[in-house]
């Protein structure tokens, strides 16, 4: 089975301290830890599972200048065989389409039977790329999947729904899906092990290469702006408690005794 | 005439929560721009269904076929793309759920519309509309607008329009054709699977201690258990938890997991992403423990304590047992 995988580098957030940038429409990168966007690390995970169980080859594909390159290592020492990266400053402030545009103009001239991305990115968060792309491509797809059985020619998945529900679906290849995270538990992958990759050759595409007129990418082939960007208001009012642990420990106790808690 | 289109979400014979709020949305965006708002209900056997959207919206188109019976994004999409072709609404609003998640992208570049996913704002600026949406993980706001003309989509967050209540309006059913010929589908529903509960209903519970992704590793997760049951409280935990297999599933609290309503509610190490606090915010009172002074999980929380979960929670498990011993 051909599988491609398609990946984002992103900055991890979740404990940084963000600063908006002279723009106004983008947080300062300076100081930001980057690494493969956590729903496309089960993504890839993913494809070399399928690859290992049925035998076949997964490459791996990002949209994104040089530093994209050291995630795509990561997904080669994860067990990858090849990796693309496509890069031109006309894909540059590309919004979700126009992202899906320029992967499907260098995923059409691969051969696939599957194609794999993170069900959405941790920065912009759209969710919007993977079904975009299957359009594109003119493939069936299915999002939010948390289990996949394949045989030759179709796969059975799992679809995570709200409140703890699945559906289960037949789906014909070649498709595309947008896995979620959970699906299964990452490989870790060593220095060591992106070291032995480290001469492994990254194809790099740029807009020459794909039959893609100018408005169609980057910012020009964008359908969606953003005006600017702020820090969420402050709601609500936490009453804050101070002190040293035994102090909290000792105010918080008060309060679930107040509240019923402790009866 | 510049109308808004909402599409009815239902599933297992229910309408989802989001189906009155982007209705309640749409009408106020109809109001601002002088036009209607109507709703598209599309099923087998949803007629009766329709009946509880009555007075929520000017007009509700019914398209009604056995190949409707469950949500198919494939067939979903053939209906919505006639339907929006032919009456050409200014703005199609779907929820950003499982379902949306699956049509929207596919359907707004098949009709070449301008779709912004997950708003969690909305209003109407001239003949478009400028909509917010939250960024890297809900610590930034992102103010977004359409650089093309419409028609547009959008897709609208779950939980973050709230209902109000207006005047009914004479709601008039149309019943349409459905446009679907019998093709094979490339996709097709084998069923529903509930996922398996936990040896607790983490509902049930009077009192919950949730733990996330600040716990940093499963061999952290017991210290936090005795805190816990020192306290008569019951364990539960926020998504990375349950992706990492540190917790089973139904433990999970949020969106994906299950929605509670304890009398009291602390969260441990959860930054309090949009989706964990859907699933809590009915809580009575809510205490909140985390080393991130600017994590949003504060802004629901009635008390708050910025620290090392660390220290904290084994003093708290230690003043707990103390009391007990009393």
């Amino acid at each position: 089975m051909n599988i491609i995988v398609c990946v984002k580098r992103v900055p991890e957030t979740a404990e940084a301290d963000l600063m908006i940038d002279k723009t106004g429409k983008d947080v300062m990168k300076s100081g930001l830890v980057f690494d493969l966007n956590e729903w496309d690390s089960y993504a890839i995970e993913e494809a070399i599972r399928l690859k290992e169980k049925q035998g076949g080859h997964v490459t791996v594909i990002s949209v994104g200048g040089e530093e994209a390159s050291e995630c795509l290592r990561k997904c080669l020492a994860m067990g990858a065989d090849d990796a693309v990266r496509l890069t031109d400053p006309a894909f540059e402030g590309a919004d979700a389409h126009a992202t899906a545009r320029v992967l499907s103009e260098s995923i059409g001239k691969l051969p696939f039977d599957l194609i794999l991305t993170g069900t959405q990115a941790e920065d912009d968060g759209y969710g919007q790329v993977g079904g975009a792309l299957a359009e594109l491509l003119g493939i069936p797809h299915a999002t939010v999947v948390n289990q996949i059985e394949a045989d030759a020619k179709k796969l059975k998945v799992h679809r995570e729904l709200e409140g703890g529900l699945e559906e289960i679906l037949e789906i014909d290849l070649p498709a595309l899906l947008t896995i979620q995270t959970g699906i299964n538990e990452p490989r870790y992958v060593s220095i060591m092990g992106i070291r032995k990759v480290a001469k492994k050759e990254i194809k790099v595409l740029g807009a020459k290469d794909l039959t893609l007129v100018a408005n169609e990418t980057g910012l020009s082939g964008s359908d969606t702006r953003i005006e600017k960007i702020s820090f969420p208001p402050t709601t609500g009012a936490a009453r804050m408690i101070e002190g040293n642990p035994e102090e909290v420990a000792l105010n918080v106790i008060n309060i679930l005794k107040d509240k019923g808690g402790l009866a | 005439m510049k109308e808004i289109f909402v599409l009815a979400e239902h599933r297992q014979g229910q309408w989802r929560d989001i189906t009155f709020e982007m209705l309640s949305k749409g009408r106020q965006l109809a109001e601002s721009l002088g036009s209607e708002v109507h709703a598209v209900a599309l099923g087998k056997g949803v007629a009766c269904l329709t009946e509880a959207l009555r007075g929520l919206a000017h007009r509700i188109f019914l398209v009604e076929d056995d190949r409707l019976e469950v949500f198919n994004s494939e067939t979903y999409q053939t209906v919505l793309a006639q339907l929006i072709t032919e009456r050409k609404p200014l703005l199609t609003l779907i929820g950003h759920s499982a379902l949306g998640m699956d049509l929207a992208p596919n359907l707004a570049v098949q009709l070449k519309m301008p779709l912004a996913t997950d708003c969690i704002g909305l209003e109407v600026k001239e003949d478009s509309f400028v909509m917010t949406r939250q960024i890297y993980g809900g610590k930034i706001h992102s103010i977004v607008s359409f650089k093309k003309p419409g028609p547009y989509l959008l897709t609208l967050r779950a939980g973050a329009f709230p209902v109000t209540q207006k005047d009914s309006l004479q709601s008039e059913i149309i019943p349409l054709p459905s446009p679907l010929t019998d093709g094979n589908l490339s996709k097709r529903f084998l069923g529903y699977l509930e996922a398996a509960l936990g040896d607790v209903d983490i509902t049930q519970a009077d009192i919950l201690v949730s733990v996330g992704r600040g716990i940093k590793g499963p061999e952290n997760i017991p210290v936090v258990k005795e805190f816990a049951e020192a306290i008569g409280g019951t364990l539960s935990c926020s998504r990375p938890v349950v992706d990492k297999k540190w917790l089973p599933k139904g433990c999970q609290v949020g969106t994906s997991g299950k929605t509670v309503k304890p009398k009291i509610y602390i969260a441990v190490g959860i930054s309090g992403a949009f989706q964990h606090i859907v699933g809590m915010k009915g809580a009575g009172t809510v205490i909140a423990i985390n080393k991130d002074p600017k994590a949003p999980i504060f802004g629901v929380a009635h008390y708050g304590i910025v620290g090392d979960l660390f220290k904290i929670i084994p003093a708290l498990k230690q003043k707990a047992k103390e009391l007990r011993q009393r």
